[in-house]
C-alpha cells in the first residue's frame, strides 16, 4: 500500500473517531418553537447535571425566552435560532415566559422547565 | 380606624419614605383640595383597555370608563389635571381597530371636565407599533412638564415590546434630570413598574435600574405608575412607587399564583377592585393618595 494512502486514511480515520467522540460529549439539542401564544413544547425536561442547548425558533413574530429563577434570557427573532446552553444545576420546576409582548394572549404564554433529579 | 379620626393626624402618623403619606380610603377625604395646606391635586387613571371583550371578567367593559369619567366630574373640587397611566386600549393586530379603539377612547375622555389630560402608553397601545397609532392621537409617548413647582416626568418603558426605556430616552432623562436641583420635587409617571415586583409575570422595566440610579441622587422623586391593576406601594431606596387600580378587570396579587389571569367578575361586588385615584400635593410632606372605587349603581 501507498504509504500516503495510509497515513491519509489514518487520517481519515482519526477524523472520523473524533467526530463520533465530540458528538458523543455534545449537549443535548432541544427544539422549541415560540409562536402565538404558546411555546412548544411547554413543558422541557432535563435531568439534573445536565447540559442541553435550547434552540428556540418563531415563525410568526419577534418573541422572548425568559427564566428568571434560572437566569436565563433570550430574543427569538424569525429566521433565526436562538441558542440557549443551559446546564441543569439543582432539580425543580422553574417557570419561563415571554417577554417581548406579541399581541392579545401574550399574558399567558409561558411554560415550565423541569429539572429532574 | 376611627371615623373621626383627624386627617391632618393621619397624613402626619402614616407617613413613609420620604414624606409620601397614604389616605386611601379615608373617610371625610372626598374633596382633597379643600384640605389644609393643600398645594394642588391630580387624578390618575389607568388600564382602561378599551376595547376589551370578556363578560367573565368585566361584563361592563362598555361602560366602566364612562363611569370613571361621570365619578371623575363629580368631584367636588375639580383636579388641576389627569394623567392615564397606558393601556388605554386593549392591544389588537389590526393596525386599523387600534386607530378606533384610540379614536373611541379619546372621544370617551373629552367629557371629561378637566381640560389639562395627560397620556402615556401602555404595551397594549404601543408595543405592536412602538408606539405609532398612540402618536397620532396623543403625541409624543415620553415628555415633561412643570406644575406648581414640582417637575413631572412621563417615562415611555412599553413602546419597546421587549419592555425597556432605551438608550435614547435614558439620555433624555438624564438631560432632563440634570436642569434641576437635587431637592426639586419630581413625579414620575411610567406604565410598567421601574423595578423587578414580579419578573416571573413580566411585571418590570428591563433597563428600570438605570431609570432608578438615575433618580436615586434627588431626593424628592416619586413614581406612579400602572399595568398591574391593583394598588401596590414599593420603595427603591428613598424613592416611593405606587400602582393603580385598573378600569377594567382585576389582577391577582404580585407572584400570589402560576398564572397573572384576571380576577374573574363577581356579580355580588359588581366593580369590585377598579377604580381610579387622587392624589394631592402637600408640599415638603409629600402626596396624600386616596383611592375611590368604581360605583355599581
Amino acid at each position: 500500500m501507498d504509504r500516503r494512502l495510509l497515513l491519509a486514511g489514518f487520517a481519515a480515520s482519526t477524523v472520523a473517531i473524533a467526530t463520533r467522540a465530540t458528538a458523543v460529549g455534545e449537549p443535548r439539542r432541544i427544539p422549541v418553537v415560540a409562536r402565538k401564544f404558546v411555546f412548544i413544547p411547554s413543558e422541557i425536561t432535563v435531568r439534573k447535571g445536565e447540559s442541553v442547548v435550547l434552540e428556540f425558533t418563531a415563525p410568526e413574530v419577534v418573541m422572548g425566552f425568559f427564566a428568571p429563577a434560572l437566569g436565563l434570557r433570550a430574543l427569538i427573532v424569525p429566521g433565526e435560532v436562538a441558542r440557549v446552553p443551559f446546564t441543569a444545576g439543582a432539580a425543580g420546576r422553574f417557570d419561563f415566559l415571554c417577554d417581548v409582548f406579541c399581541g392579545d394572549g401574550h399574558e399567558g404564554m409561558s411554560g415550565h422547565l423541569v429539572v429532574q433529579p | 380606624m376611627p371615623a373621626h379620626f383627624d386627617r391632618r393626624d393621619f397624613l402626619r402618623l402614616a407617613g413613609v419614605g420620604a414624606g409620601v403619606v397614604f389616605a386611601s380610603g379615608l373617610p371625610g377625604c372626598a374633596s382633597m383640595a379643600a384640605a389644609p395646606g393643600s398645594d394642588f391635586h391630580f387624578v390618575q387613571l389607568s388600564d382602561s383597555h378599551w376595547g376589551f371583550e370578556g363578560a367573565a371578567v368585566n361584563p361592563e367593559a362598555k361602560t366602566t370608563l364612562k363611569r370613571a369619567v361621570a365619578e371623575v366630574n363629580a368631584l367636588a373640587s375639580p383636579p388641576d389635571f389627569i394623567v392615564f397611566t397606558g393601556d388605554l386600549t386593549h392591544t389588537t393586530d389590526d393596525p386599523q381597530e387600534r386607530r378606533k379603539r384610540l379614536r373611541e377612547f379619546k372621544a370617551i375622555v373629552a367629557d371629561l371636565d378637566v381640560r389639562d389630560l395627560r397620556f402615556i402608553p401602555g404595551e397594549h397601545d404601543a408595543s405592536l407599533d412602538r408606539g405609532a397609532a398612540f402618536q397620532e392621537f396623543f403625541g409624543p409617548t415620553h415628555y415633561a412638564f412643570d406644575h406648581r413647582g414640582v417637575h413631572f416626568i412621563a417615562l415611555d418603558n412599553v413602546s419597546d415590546p421587549a419592555a425597556r426605556v432605551g438608550d435614547e430616552q435614558l439620555a433624555w432623562l438624564a438631560a432632563d434630570l440634570g436642569t434641576l436641583d437635587k431637592d426639586a420635587p419630581i413625579v414620575l409617571f411610567t406604565h410598567r413598574p421601574l423595578f423587578d415586583l414580579a419578573p416571573q409575570w413580566d411585571w418590570a422595566t428591563r433597563d428600570g435600574e438605570q431609570v432608578v440610579a438615575q433618580l436615586m441622587p434627588h431626593a424628592n422623586v416619586t413614581v406612579f405608575y400602572g399595568h398591574i391593576h391593583q394598588e401596590h406601594h414599593h420603595q427603591t431606596g428613598h424613592i416611593a412607587h405606587h400602582a393603580a387600580t385598573s378600569l377594567i378587570f382585576p389582577l391577582p396579587a404580585p407572584g400570589s399564583q402560576p398564572q397573572r389571569t384576571p380576577v374573574k367578575w363577581d356579580a355580588s361586588q359588581p366593580f369590585r377592585g377598579l377604580g381610579w385615584r387622587e392624589v394631592e400635593r402637600r408640599g415638603a410632606a409629600g402626596y396624600a393618595i386616596d383611592q375611590h372605587a368604581v360605583k355599581g349603581g
